[in-house]
Parts: structure tokens; C-alpha cells; sequence
């Protein structure tokens, strides 16, 4: 059953291609059901309910009507629903995954919680945060990046943001609109605004 | 087991610019990622959509009233990290052409016909070996705008999740020896020859079934090591 060969590497990336929508992110378009949608949100979750939204565009400054974001989160408490995180779980059925297909302006969102801060490998918080991965029709491996709100004091000391050139740091920031729980925060693959992406 | 992730092992993708490949051009990031330590964010990963794979979603070949046209085939394989271990319980999902080499999407515009006993469409969670299986159609090449009489070699799309968020790939498996290889700028993507060939996958004549159905395996590498490798010795 060759159960014991040692791999020469890693399986590489292909592109998600542009028609990935009827598998990944039917959302009632197709004859499939979608696997995941664009809410983290469980009847039990506690926390600060938000929403995030913004568009994806490329390096001439046009909106990527074929791009897929997925999120990665820790709960309001700063604990990951993974059994690789040791500590308590008291949303149990918080997951923290989402998963949300551009529209033909680009525009993406996602329906969450505000995480809580997570520790880094030292031990010290880390300002909260979202991991995403955005994969798109031209993107032969996806990128990863990460969203962090304008709003959080826990900020200026972040080890992760602090890697960042401070000129680029505004990239990374979802912006909370007045009085509104709604953050934003455009992509830009490409160009002068070029978000920051991660080699991880 | 604690597994780490080593950088280096992504040197197996392609890079994001690949100018062959046209749309790659204005969507490849011009700035060097940033390089960061793994955390706990990283380290972790969904485990999650396991609980809306549902009996039979593995079968693309019985997802309507009649039989989609074509030739089934049986693809399998397990799904294993760096050292060769199985990874089990790992989400596989699965979209792709239809025999003629059309999919199901609105923006297909390519003229062969639609199947109306195909989506294309499927998933299924690998077994606690790491071992996966679906039934589909073999399908079909068909051709692209990215240059001149550009076709794409006939390939099924697959995302694999893992152990973590940094274990995530989405790929695309071909069948051998396909004339199309040396001509298409996405196979081509990746640098190594060898890296090429685990995108391929192998027929197998052992587990084709009689009167039934060709069967091709395609085992699937994710990211992972064992931190401590010794202790299995």
C-alpha cells in the first residue's frame, strides 16, 4: 500500500483557475452544496459580532471578480477550535473557519468575531488578528496575509506587525466604520498599495 | 506529534509570476513576502466541513438522474505529509470538466456541450490512513485564451486542508503521459521536473475494476514534519 515511501516533496500549487465557483462557492448557484460559507457565526458564540468587507484588486487597480478568500481565527478568547491548541474550548461549536468568492466588483465579506489576542511562540499577545489565504484565477499558489483592526491598542506592540516597514503596515489594518460594527479592508495584489502577504 | 513546517519545502510551488502564464502578470505580488515566525495562528487549522461531506458526495458519477457520459474512472490515493505518513482525516474537494471538456461554470463559454448528469463537483474526508477515493468521468482537454491554439491538458482541481492553515493547497492532478505538457504554462509553473511529476498521477492497473472502470492513484504531499524525528526510531 506503499504506506512507508518518503516523499521527494511536497504536492505544488496549481491555480484555483477561473471556475471554482460550482465546487467551492456554490452558494445556491449549482447543483452543490457548499462545504463552508461566509459566516463564522455559531448560536452559541460569544463575542463582539462583526462584519468585514472590501474588495480585491489587482495590479492595475482592477477589481478581481474571481478570487477566493479564506479566514482563519481564534474565538473571542484568543483559543483556536483545533485540538493543537491545549487550552479550554468554551465556544465549542465555534470553528473560525469562512470561506467567501469575489463578486463581479471584487467585493468579498465575511460575518465574524472579533478574536481574542493569541500568544506567540514567546509567550507574549499578539494584537488580534485574522489569518487569511487568498487563492484567484492568475494566482498559481495563494498568498497569505493577514487582517488586524484599526481600533486595538495591542497594536503598536505586536511582534508579527512589527516585521512589517512601518509604511506598509496600513495594508494589514480593517478600517471600523462610525458607529457601524463593520471593518474594511481592500486587497491589493499588486502595486503601490500592494498588501502585505507572508512568507509562511 | 508536533509537526513544524519548514519554508523551504514551498520551494516545490510556483513562483507567483510566471509570465507564460498570462494572468499571472498583474496578480503576483511585486514585493518579497515577508518572512515571520510560526504561530499558534499558523500552527492551527479548520477541522471543519468534515460534518457536510455526505454519503456518496465522493461519487460524481451518481449526483443526478442518469449517468454522466464518459470514462469513469476510480481516482485514489492517500494523503500524507513530508515523512510519508497518512493524514487522516483531511478534507478533499474536488471540481472539474466534464468529458468534452466544458464545465459547469456560467463564464465557460468554451462550444462543446454541458452534461446534464454532470456537475463536476465532489468531496470526501481521507480515512484515519490518510486514504482517499472518488468515482468520476475522465475529463476532457480543452482550450484557453492564454496564447495561440493553447489547450489545457485534461486535469482535475483539488483543495486539501491538513493539519494547519499553512498545510492548505489547492492543486490540480493530470493524467501520464499527456501530449499537452511541454505546451501549457500552468503544468510548466513549476520550476523542478521532479516537483512537475508528483501532479501526475500513475494508472492503476491493480485497482482498476473489470468490465468497470479505469483506475489512476494519485497520492497528495502536504506540508508537515515530525519536530522530532527520532523518536520514531
Amino acid at each position: 500500500m506503499q504506506e512507508s515511501v518518503k516523499p521527494d516533496g511536497i504536492t505544488p500549487s496549481q491555480t484555483v483557475g477561473p471556475f471554482f465557483k460550482y465546487g467551492l462557492t456554490p452558494t445556491g448557484e449549482y447543483a452543490w452544496n457548499d462545504a463552508f460559507t461566509n459566516s463564522t457565526l455559531t448560536p452559541d458564540v460569544s463575542g463582539d459580532r462583526i462584519r468585514i468587507e472590501g474588495r480585491v484588486f489587482d495590479g492595475d487597480g482592477v477589481a478581481v471578480p474571481d478570487a477566493m478568500l479564506e479566514i482563519w481565527q481564534a474565538d473571542a478568547q484568543g483559543r483556536f477550535a483545533d485540538p493543537q491548541d491545549k487550552r479550554a474550548l468554551p465556544n465549542a461549536s465555534f470553528r473560525g473557519f469562512a470561506r467567501c468568492g469575489t463578486d463581479k466588483e471584487g467585493n468579498y465579506s465575511f460575518e465574524t468575531i472579533k478574536p481574542g489576542a493569541v500568544p506567540d511562540p514567546a509567550g507574549q499577545p499578539q494584537a488580534p488578528h485574522i489569518l487569511v489565504a487568498v487563492f484567484g484565477r492568475g494566482m498559481l499558489r495563494h498568498l497569505y496575509t493577514r487582517i488586524y483592526f484599526s481600533d486595538e491598542a495591542g497594536n503598536a506592540a505586536d511582534p508579527v506587525l512589527a516585521l512589517v516597514p512601518a509604511d506598509r503596515r496600513a495594508t494589514l489594518m480593517a478600517v471600523r466604520e462610525a458607529g457601524k460594527p463593520v471593518y474594511r479592508l481592500d486587497l491589493h495584489l499588486q502595486g503601490d498599495n500592494e498588501t502585505v502577504f507572508f512568507d509562511v | 506529534m508536533t509537526f513544524i513546517y519548514p519554508t523551504g519545502s514551498n520551494a516545490a510551488h510556483p513562483l507567483p509570476l510566471s509570465p507564460d502564464y498570462k494572468s499571472s502578470i498583474k496578480r503576483a505580488p511585486n514585493k518579497p513576502l515577508i518572512p515571520m515566525p510560526h504561530t499558534l495562528s499558523e500552527l492551527t487549522g479548520p477541522v471543519y466541513g468534515h460534518e457536510t461531506v455526505r454519503e456518496g458526495d465522493n461519487d460524481l458519477t451518481t449526483q443526478h438522474s442518469g449517468e454522466p457520459i464518459g470514462e469513469r474512472i476510480i481516482v485514489h490515493g492517500h494523503v500524507r505529509d513530508e515523512d510519508g505518513r497518512g493524514v487522516p482525516n483531511s478534507l478533499v474537494e474536488i471540481w472539474q470538466a466534464n468529458s468534452c471538456g466544458r464545465y459547469v461554470h456560467v463564464r465557460d463559454q468554451h462550444p462543446a456541450p454541458l452534461d446534464p448528469n454532470f456537475t463536476g463537483a465532489g468531496r470526501t474526508v481521507s480515512d484515519a490512513s490518510g486514504y482517499y477515493r472518488f468515482v468520476t468521468i475522465k475529463p476532457g482537454a480543452y482550450p484557453w485564451g492564454n496564447h495561440h491554439n493553447a489547450w489545457r491538458p485534461a486535469h482535475i482541481h483539488l483543495s486539501v486542508f491538513g493539519y494547519s492553515f499553512v498545510t492548505r493547497l489547492v492543486t490540480q492532478m493530470y493524467f501520464p503521459n499527456d501530449p499537452l505538457f511541454p505546451f501549457d504554462p500552468i503544468f510548466n509553473s513549476v520550476p523542478d521536473e521532479k516537483a512537475r511529476a508528483r501532479m501526475v498521477s500513475s494508472f492503476d492497473l491493480e485497482n482498476t475494476q473489470p468490465e468497470w472502470a479505469l483506475c489512476y492513484r494519485f497520492d497528495i504531499v502536504l506540508r508537515g514534519k515530525n519536530a522530532t524525528p527520532m523518536e520514531n526510531h
